[in-house]
C-alpha cells in the first residue's frame, strides 16, 4: 500500500524571510508584496497578519490601511521555489522519494520506511517538530493518495488518513481542495456544490460533460482511484573515489601512484556526468585513525586525470604518513559542467591563451596559492598607486591598457620616500636631491604633471595635489619625483618611482 | 674500418661539436632590428629558447628600472603570454605598458621567498603555450642556470633572469658565472638634450658581457619605444664604446 506525506508550509515566503534576516519579530505582521499591472498586491501573509484579517490578493495600500505598522517586503517567487527544492532535498533524510510541490509543499513517499521512525505519527511529528524549531510553520498529513494528503493537509483536521480511508476523509472538504482552476471552482459553487462528497455523488457522465475531464481526474486523485506519480528529486551525488589497502602504505611514490589511479577513475566518472573538477579534496586516512586532507583548486573545470593528480605532487611531500595510510579518498568537492571541445586543426588560428594557460595556472596555484598568481588591470584613476588592480590570472582579457604616452616608471616605491631637495626657483624642478643619503645632481627635468587627489575617495584628498617631475641626474639615472603642494605652501619632495 | 663506419663516426663527432656549441647555428632568433647589434649576435638576433641574464648597473641598480624596460621590450615583441615571477612588490605595470607589453599578456607569479622563484620559472618553462618566462632573481648558480637553460632549450621558451639585490654582498652574486646564453648589462646614460625644453628619449649603455658564439660588445642605445624596440643612438659613438671590450670569463 502506498503511503504519501503531503507537507504543507502555509507561511513559507514569510518564514523564509524571517529565518534569513531575523526580523521582524514573529508577533509583528509581515506580508510580501508583488506587482500585478500597476497595483501592488499582497502575495503572502504570515500568521500574525492572517490573524489580523489580511489575505493574499488584497492591495498593499488596503492592507496598510487596515493594519498600521505592517511590514511589507518584496516577494521573490523564484527564490522561494528554489529554496523549496532545497528543503525537499533535506527531506530526503526521511525517504528517498521526495518531490517539491510548489508553491508551498513537499511530497514524501514514505512507503516502507515508517518503521525506521517508529510509525507514521512519530515520523510526521518529528518532521514538523524539526521544521518548527527552525521557525518554519508546517503541517503534514499521511494518506494513501497524494491528492488526498494534499487536500487534508490544507483543508482538513486529521494528521493521518487511515489506509483505504481516502473517500471518507475528503468527502467533507471544500471543493477548493481538489487543486482545480478557480473558474471550475466558481462554476461548482454556482451550482451549490460546496463539498467534495457532493461532487462525488453526482452522476459521472453529466459531471464530466459539465465541468470537464480535469474535475473528474482531480476527484479521482483525491479519492485515491487514479494513480498520481510523483517525480522524485535525484539526490546530488558528490563524485568520489576511494581506495583501501590490505597493508598500510607510506612511501611517497606509492601515494602518488594511488592518487594517479584514483584520479583516473574519478575522471572516468566525471566524463559520464559531463562535469569537470573545480576543487579536489584528497583525504588520507592513517592507521591511527587520524585523517588529514589536502585541497587543490583549478582555474577552469578540468577532467585531465594526469594534470589533476599532478596538482597534489608538491603537497604530498608534506604528508606525514605515520605508521602508514590505510585508505585514500579523492573527492571532487566542486564540479562544473564541462563540455567536450573540438580540437582545432593545425591551420586554424591559435586557441585563446586562457585555455592553454589553465594548466600552468593550476600547477603554480597549487604551489604558491591562487592569490599569488594574478594579472594586473588598469583602473580608471590618475593616482599612480590606484591605477593598477589585481585580477585572477585567467580573468577574461580586458583589452585595456594604460595610456602609453604618459611617463610612468617601471618601479614604484610604495610608500613614496621623502627626499631633501633644493630647487633654484620656487616652482621649478629641484637642482639637487638627497635620496637614501646619496646626493644626486639634476641635469635635466621634465614636468610638472599635476595629479590631483580624488575627492570622492575621502575628505583629506579634496585638497591634495602632486606635481610630478621626471628627472635625469648627471649620471643619466631617471627618477620620478613629486612635490606634495606648491612650493609657496611648503611642498615637500618625494621620490616615487625609478625609470632607470 | 669501412667507409660507412668512418662516416658514422664523423657524423657523430659533428653532432657532439654541435651539442657543445649549444646548437648555436640552427636556433630561432628574435632580431632587435638594429643592424649594429644584431650583427654581433649569433644568427643575427637574440636566441629564443635560451636563458638570458640581464644585470643593471648605475645609481639605482638595485631597482633594475632600465633592465626591466629592456626585458619588457623584448617580451613585447614575442607572441603569447608571459610569466613574470617576482617576490618584491615594486614593479609598476603601467611602466611595462610603455614598452608595448600589454597587461593582458602578463601573468604574475609572486613567491614568498626569493629561492622559490627559480622552481616557479622552471615550472613555467614546461608550459608550451608561453612566450617567455621572466624571473627577478638574486641567486642564480651554475646548477640552477643549467637547469633553466636545458628546460628552455627543450620547450623553446625564452627565459630572462633579471638580477635583483638589496645588499652589496648580494650584488656581487650577480658577477658569479652562470651558463646563460647571453649576459647583458644595462646602465643609464645621459640622454641627448632635445631641441625643446624637457627630456628626450632615455639612453642606455648596453654591454653584451657574454654571448655564446659571439663577442662581447657595447652600444649606446635609446630606450625601448612603445613597440618595445630600442634604437641606436644618433650621437656619433664614442671610440671607447665602439671597440670590443674583452672581459674575463663570466665577467
Amino acid at each position: 500500500m502506498r503511503r504519501i506525506v503531503s507537507l504543507y508550509l502555509p507561511t513559507w515566503p514569510t518564514d523564509r524571510f524571517r529565518r534569513r534576516y531575523g526580523t521582524p519579530p514573529a508577533d509583528e505582521p509581515l506580508v510580501t508584496a508583488m506587482k500585478e499591472g500597476s497595483r501592488r498586491l499582497v502575495a503572502a501573509v504570515d500568521a500574525a497578519a492572517h490573524a489580523l484579517g489580511l489575505r493574499p490578493g488584497i492591495t498593499v495600500a488596503h492592507a496598510k490601511a487596515l493594519v498600521p505598522g505592517l511590514h511589507v517586503v518584496e516577494a521573490t517567487p523564484e527564490e522561494d521555489a528554489a529554496m523549496l527544492t532545497e528543503l525537499a532535498r533535506w527531506c530526503i533524510g526521511y525517504s528517498p522519494l521526495v518531490a517539491p510541490s510548489p508553491p508551498d509543499g513537499v511530497w514524501i513517499d514514505i512507503t516502507g520506511v515508517t518503521h525506521l521512525f517508529g510509525g507514521e505519527e512519530r515520523l510526521i511529528d518529528d518532521l514538523v517538530g524539526r521544521l518548527a524549531r527552525q521557525g518554519i510553520a508546517a503541517r503534514a498529513v499521511v494518506a494513501d493518495a497524494p491528492g488526498c494528503a494534499w487536500a487534508v493537509a490544507r483543508y482538513g483536521e486529521s494528521k493521518i488518513v487511515a489506509p483505504s480511508g481516502c473517500v471518507g476523509a475528503v468527502a467533507s472538504l471544500p471543493v477548493q481542495a481538489l487543486r482545480l482552476p478557480a473558474v471550475t471552482v466558481d462554476a461548482l459553487h454556482r451550482l451549490g456544490i460546496e463539498r467534495i462528497g457532493q461532487l462525488a455523488a453526482l452522476a459521472r457522465a453529466p459531471m464530466v460533460r459539465r465541468f470537464g475531464t480535469e474535475a473528474a481526474f482531480r476527484l479521482d486523485q483525491a479519492l485515491g482511484h487514479a494513480f498520481e506519480p510523483i517525480d522524485p528529486l535525484v539526490p546530488r551525488e558528490i563524485p568520489m573515489q576511494r581506495a583501501a589497502f590490505a597493508e598500510p602504505i607510506g612511501r611517497l611514490e606509492d601515494l602518488k601512484g594511488v592518487v594517479a589511479h584514483l584520479s583516473t577513475a574519478l575522471c572516468r566518472d566525471l566524463e559520464i556526468r559531463g562535469d569537470g573538477v573545480r576543487r579536489l579534496d584528497l583525504i588520507l586516512q592513517r592507521v591511527d585513525h587520524k585523517s588529514f586532507g589536502l585541497r587543490v583548486g583549478t582555474a577552469r573545470a578540468s577532467r585531465d586525470a594526469e594534470h589533476l593528480a599532478g596538482l597534489f605532487d608538491e603537497r604530498l611531500e608534506t604528508v606525514d604518513p605515520g605508521f602508514g595510510i590505510e585508505a585514500v579518498v579523492l573527492v571532487a568537492s566542486r564540479v562544473e559542467p564541462l563540455r567536450e571541445e573540438q580540437d582545432t586543426h593545425p591551420l586554424a588560428p591559435r586557441r585563446a591563451p586562457r585555455a592553454e594557460m589553465s594548466r600552468l595556472v593550476d600547477r603554480l596555484g597549487a604551489r604558491l596559492g591562487p592569490r599569488r598568481l594574478y594579472r594586473l588591470e588598469p583602473m580608471p584613476s590618475a593616482v599612480p598607486e590606484r591605477s593598477v588592480r589585481r585580477i585572477p590570472a585567467l580573468a577574461p582579457a580586458s583589452q585595456q591598457s594604460w595610456p602609453p604616452n604618459l611617463p610612468r616608471p617601471t618601479r614604484l616605491l610604495d610608500p613614496p620616500e621623502h627626499v631633501e631637495a633644493t630647487a633654484l626657483l620656487p616652482d621649478h624642478p629641484p637642482a639637487f636631491f638627497v635620496w637614501r643619503r646619496v646626493r644626486h645632481r639634476v641635469a635635466k627635468a621634465d614636468g610638472p604633471e599635476r595629479i590631483t587627489g580624488e575627492w570622492w575617495v575621502g575628505e583629506n584628498e579634496r585638497h591634495s595635489i602632486r606635481d610630478y617631475y621626471q628627472i635625469e641626474t648627471d649620471k643619466g639615472a631617471r627618477f620620478w619625483l613629486f612635490r606634495d603642494a606648491p612650493a609657496d605652501e611648503g611642498g615637500r619632495w618625494w621620490l616615487h618611482g625609478i625609470f632607470a | 674500418m669501412t667507409r660507412a663506419r668512418q662516416r658514422a663516426a664523423l657524423a657523430d663527432l659533428r653532432q657532439q661539436i654541435e651539442r657543445l656549441d649549444g646548437g648555436v647555428r640552427h636556433r630561432p632568433v628574435l632580431p632587435f632590428g638594429i643592424p649594429a647589434l644584431d650583427r654581433c649576435l649569433p644568427s643575427g638576433g637574440l636566441a629564443l629558447g635560451a636563458l638570458h641574464e640581464i644585470v643593471e648597473s648605475g645609481p639605482a641598480a638595485e631597482f633594475a628600472g632600465a633592465a626591466t624596460l629592456f626585458v619588457a621590450g623584448i617580451a613585447a615583441r614575442l607572441d603569447g603570454p608571459v610569466l613574470w615571477c617576482l617576490n618584491r612588490r615594486d614593479l609598476f605595470a603601467p611602466g611595462l605598458a610603455r614598452a608595448g607589453l600589454h597587461p593582458d599578456r602578463v601573468i604574475f607569479a609572486e613567491t614568498q621567498r626569493d629561492r622559490e622563484i627559480l622552481p616557479v620559472m622552471e615550472e613555467g618553462l614546461r608550459e608550451p603555450g608561453l612566450a617567455a618566462v621572466i624571473g627577478e632573481v638574486t641567486r642564480l648558480g651554475l646548477t640552477a642556470s643549467r637547469r633553466l637553460q636545458l628546460a628552455a632549450e627543450a620547450s623553446g621558451i625564452s627565459v630572462f633572469a633579471l638580477r635583483r639585490w638589496w645588499t652589496v654582498a648580494e650584488r656581487d652574486l650577480a658577477l658569479l658565472p652562470t651558463v646563460a646564453f647571453t649576459r647583458w648589462r644595462i646602465a643609464p646614460h645621459a640622454s641627448l638634450a632635445p631641441p625643446a625644453p624637457g627630456l628626450g628619449r632615455a639612453r642606455w649603455q648596453v654591454d653584451l658581457l657574454r654571448c655564446r658564439g659571439g663577442e662581447p660588445r657595447s652600444w649606446i642605445l635609446e630606450a625601448c619605444d612603445v613597440t618595445g624596440r630600442p634604437a641606436l643612438s644618433r650621437e656619433p659613438i664614442h671610440p671607447a664604446h665602439s671597440t670590443p671590450v674583452r672581459r674575463a670569463a663570466g665577467g
